[in-house]
Parts: structure tokens; C-alpha cells; sequence
């Protein structure tokens, strides 16, 4: 039986994301989990991640997660999401900025708070559902129309303009990534496991992904 | 296009049953908020709210049990709210599957407690709920006051004033009711729904008052609003998510299909 470590690093409900791929995927063995022992054996890994990116990395670097996601992500799929994505770049500027593991070299901003599409002011947090345009062809995209809406909940973003890993493109405001991808790891702003069947698709595809 | 504006079903839930009663034709069992939360799930809600409208202490468990089976089954946004006053009330509900809180009174009593929430767990899962009611009257400038125990208890704050402060605090999200309109079917204050929206910076729930899906589409144009929030129109199959959407849709707002 295929396994799927979801990385526990004490931040945030992990419930959701583990009863939607056991929905998906019902002959994997799901495991949430910190330990580093269950994480490498494990054929595939989501990062998960909520709340603000401060707290997100002081974790992972307590529980020394960055060396796991580096060492993991070499030989099998890994899976970001929302603040699990985020963590996966350069820095954000949340916090005043915070170093984060540094996988992709996009930098994470703040939407502000004078976020406009013409004279309409936007709001922020970007919550809601919204169209992500695939700029790649990817398995994890497999049998999702493009433009296909998902769910985010985020005020900081990775900037979609001169991203080179870039893999869904989504606009508000300013076109910002809603997925990257590179080698073995696929990572997205939105939240798939609340994102109806569009998420769970996506899941599934992660699941029978077996990586670049 | 854009970001979809967002139409969520309320469930009001009494020790796990959902109350004001829900008929499905399609549906075993109307009371199980978890039932009824697959059936919106199914039909394109955006999120799905429960309210847990007793809140004693005893049913405490009861929600949490309740939140996990919903949040096993239904894979959309789902905001729990109802008596939460600690942190630990916060965590034990996003552990068991909440995406967001609701925080009402103790928002009113403690404001600091939102801070605290918002610093703990992000803004992002923080939502206050604003129960105003208009206090001006017939030809004064509107105004709206800040009211507790299901509308009955004033507490002096003004309602713009207080939204904003909420906010500076980490309020992700604001679910706005009017108690005027809340059970009228006479649909949303619409005055006071533009005046918070334009106010704040982060995304308005617009509740209370929704008898037709014209209330629903005034709710986003006129009052501005990024989601809508009703209950009995739904329940009572008076009509369905898709009908709203397609109605919502025809009047140019953008929506999820």
C-alpha cells in the first residue's frame, strides 16, 4: 500500500486535507504526522500551512522540516499548500520579513490595503473562489478545466510576472501565482480540500502522480 | 473576471439538530446539520455556516462532533460560531474541521479577545459577527448600534465604529445581520450593509432579512457586499443554490457555477 505523509508541524487543522485524500485516494494509507522516520518513508508528502508565516517557519525550523522537505522532495511528489507553498519560497514579507526554505526564489508580498481592479477597491483578504488559468501542462492539472474556480484565503502572495516556475495563474488585482511547480514539487496558494470537486480532481491527480 | 461572490447557507444547530427545520424532498433526515450541510455541498454552495444557537457548555461536545463529521463529508469552507470565548473554544473547533469562527459577544465584552484570536491562529479564520440595528430615526442621518442577546441588549457602540475596530484588531471577515430584518424576508438593510462595506477592507458577509433571490442580488450590488448569507429560502426548498446563482448571474454578478 502506497503512503502519504501530511506534515504536522502543530499549525492548523490538517483534518480536512487527510479526509479529503481519503476520499480520493482510498487504497493510500494517509499519515499525519511529525515524525521524520514516517515523513521518509512515506512515497508522497503534502506541506500543509495556516496562519501567519512567522509562526509557520519558527516551527518548521524547530522541528527541522526545511532538511526534510529538501531531502523528500529530491526522489518523490511533494505538495504545498496556502502558507505550506509559501513557505516553500524565498522570504514573505509578513512579519516584517522572514527567511523562508527557500525551494523557489519568488519572494511573497502583501496585497495591501489599497488593492484596486479599476475604481473598484478590492478586499483583502483575498477570500473566495477564483479562477486559476493553468500555464502548464501537468498531470496534478489532469482533467480540470482551465479557469476552473478554487478556494483561497490569503492577504500575501507569490507575484505571477517573471515567475519562472509558475504552473496557475489567478488575478486579483495583480495576476499572482496560484500554483508553482518544479521537479518533484507541485505547490499551490488555494486551499484544494476546500475547493469542491475541482480540489478533490486535483488531489487525486497529486496521489497518482509519480513525479517529474 | 474576478473573484466569485459567495452565496452560504445557514444552518442554526440546538445539541447537534438543526432548528427552524429544513425540508428537503431528497433528504433522510433533515435535522442532521451533516445531511443537510452534503445537500448545499452538492448543490455549489460557496461555504456552508453553523451556528450553534444553544452553546451551553454541555453541547460543546456535541459541535465539535458534529463540525468533524460535517468537515469529513463536505469539502467547502465551513464557519462554526456560537458561544466561543477562548482561544481553546477556537482551537478545539478548527481541530476538529472549522476553516473560520464566528465571534459574537465575546468580541463585545473582551475586543482584545480578537487580537488574541487573530494573532494565534491568523485573521484569516477570524470572522466577527455585527448584530446592528438602526437606532436613527425617520429623517435623521442613519445610524446603527451594536446590540447583544439576539438583538435585545444595546451596548452604546456605534456600528461603523465598531466594525472598523474589529478589523484594526484582525477580523478577517465581518458577518453582518441586521436585527431589523433578521426573520422579516423584507431582505438586508441595504443602507447599512453599503455603509460597513465601504468602511472596512476585508470582506463582508451580508445577513438577515432574505425572502427572495432579488434580496440576495441587492445584497452584492447595492449594498456591496462580497457574500450572502441566508437560511429558510434555502431550507424550505423555496429555492435551490443553482436558481440563486442563475438569478445572481442574469444580473451581471459574477458567481461560481
Amino acid at each position: 500500500m502506497k503512503t502519504l505523509a501530511i506534515i504536522d508541524y502543530g499549525m492548523g487543522n490538517l483534518h480536512s486535507v487527510s479526509k479529503a485524500v481519503e476520499l480520493v485516494a482510498p487504497d493510500t494509507r494517509v499519515l499525519v504526522t511529525s515524525d521524520p522516520a514516517q515523513i521518509r518513508e512515506a512515497d508522497r508528502v503534502i506541506l500543509p500551512g495556516v496562519g501567519a508565516i512567522r509562526d509557520c517557519m519558527a516551527e518548521i525550523l524547530r522541528l527541522g522540516v526545511d532538511d526534510l522537505v529538501r531531502e523528500v522532495s529530491a526522489d518523490r511528489p511533494l505538495l504545498g499548500i496556502c502558507v505550506g507553498m509559501q513557505a516553500l519560497m524565498s522570504r514573505s514579507e509578513e512579519n516584517g520579513w522572514v527567511d523562508c526554505i527557500n525551494l523557489f526564489p519568488s519572494e511573497v508580498r502583501f496585497f495591501g490595503n489599497h488593492l484596486k481592479e479599476g475604481d473598484v477597491r478590492l478586499k483583502v483578504p483575498h477570500m473566495g473562489w477564483n479562477e486559476v488559468y493553468q500555464t502548464t501542462d501537468h498531470p496534478v492539472w489532469h482533467n480540470i478545466p482551465d479557469g476552473d474556480r478554487f478556494y483561497f484565503v490569503h492577504s500575501y502572495y507569490a507575484e505571477a510576472e517573471g515567475n519562472p516556475d509558475i504552473a496557475g495563474r489567478t488575478h486579483y488585482g495583480i495576476d499572482i501565482a496560484a500554483a508553482v511547480a518544479r521537479d518533484n514539487i507541485f505547490a499551490v496558494q488555494f486551499h484544494p480540500e476546500k475547493s469542491h470537486r475541482a480540489g478533490l480532481q486535483l488531489l487525486k491527480n497529486f496521489v497518482q502522480w509519480t513525479g517529474a | 473576471m474576478a473573484l466569485a461572490k459567495r452565496i452560504i447557507p445557514c444552518l442554526d444547530v440546538e445539541k447537534g439538530r438543526v432548528v427552524k427545520g429544513v425540508n428537503f424532498v431528497d433528504i433522510r433526515d433533515a435535522g442532521d446539520p451533516v445531511e443537510v450541510a452534503r445537500k448545499y455541498n452538492e448543490q455549489g454552495a460557496d461555504e456552508i455556516t453553523f451556528l450553534d444557537i444553544t452553546a451551553s457548555h454541555e453541547s460543546r461536545d456535541t459541535t465539535y462532533e458534529t463540525v468533524e463529521r460535517m468537515a469529513s463529508e463536505v469539502f467547502i469552507p465551513l464557519t462554526v460560531g456560537g458561544g466561543i470565548r477562548t482561544v481553546d473554544d477556537i482551537r478545539k473547533l478548527l481541530n476538529a474541521g472549522a476553516d473560520k469562527v464566528a465571534i459574537n459577544t465575546a468580541a463585545v465584552f473582551n475586543p482584545d479577545f480578537v487580537r488574541e484570536a487573530a494573532d494565534r491562529f491568523g485573521s484569516q479564520c477570524i470572522v466577527v459577527s455585527i448584530d446592528a440595528k438602526r437606532v436613527s430615526g425617520e429623517g435623521e442621518p442613519p445610524r446603527w448600534e451594536i446590540f447583544t442577546h439576539g438583538g435585545r441588549k444595546p451596548t452604546g457602540l456605534d456600528a461603523i465604529e465598531w466594525a472598523l475596530k474589529m478589523t484594526d484588531m484582525g477580523a478577517g471577515e465581518l458577518l453582518l445581520t441586521s436585527m431589523d430584518r433578521d426573520g422579516t424576508k423584507s431582505g438586508f438593510d441595504l443602507a447599512l450593509t453599503r455603509a460597513i462595506s465601504d468602511a472596512v477592507a476585508v470582506p463582508v458577509i451580508a445577513s438577515g432579512g432574505v425572502g427572495e433571490l432579488q434580496h440576495l442580488a441587492d445584497g452584492i450590488i447595492l449594498g456591496g457586499a462580497d457574500a450572502v448569507l441566508a437560511a429558510s429560502i434555502f431550507h424550505f426548498g423555496q429555492f435551490s443554490i443553482p436558481e440563486a446563482k442563475a438569478f445572481m448571474k442574469a444580473q451581471g454578478i459574477e458567481v461560481r457555477d
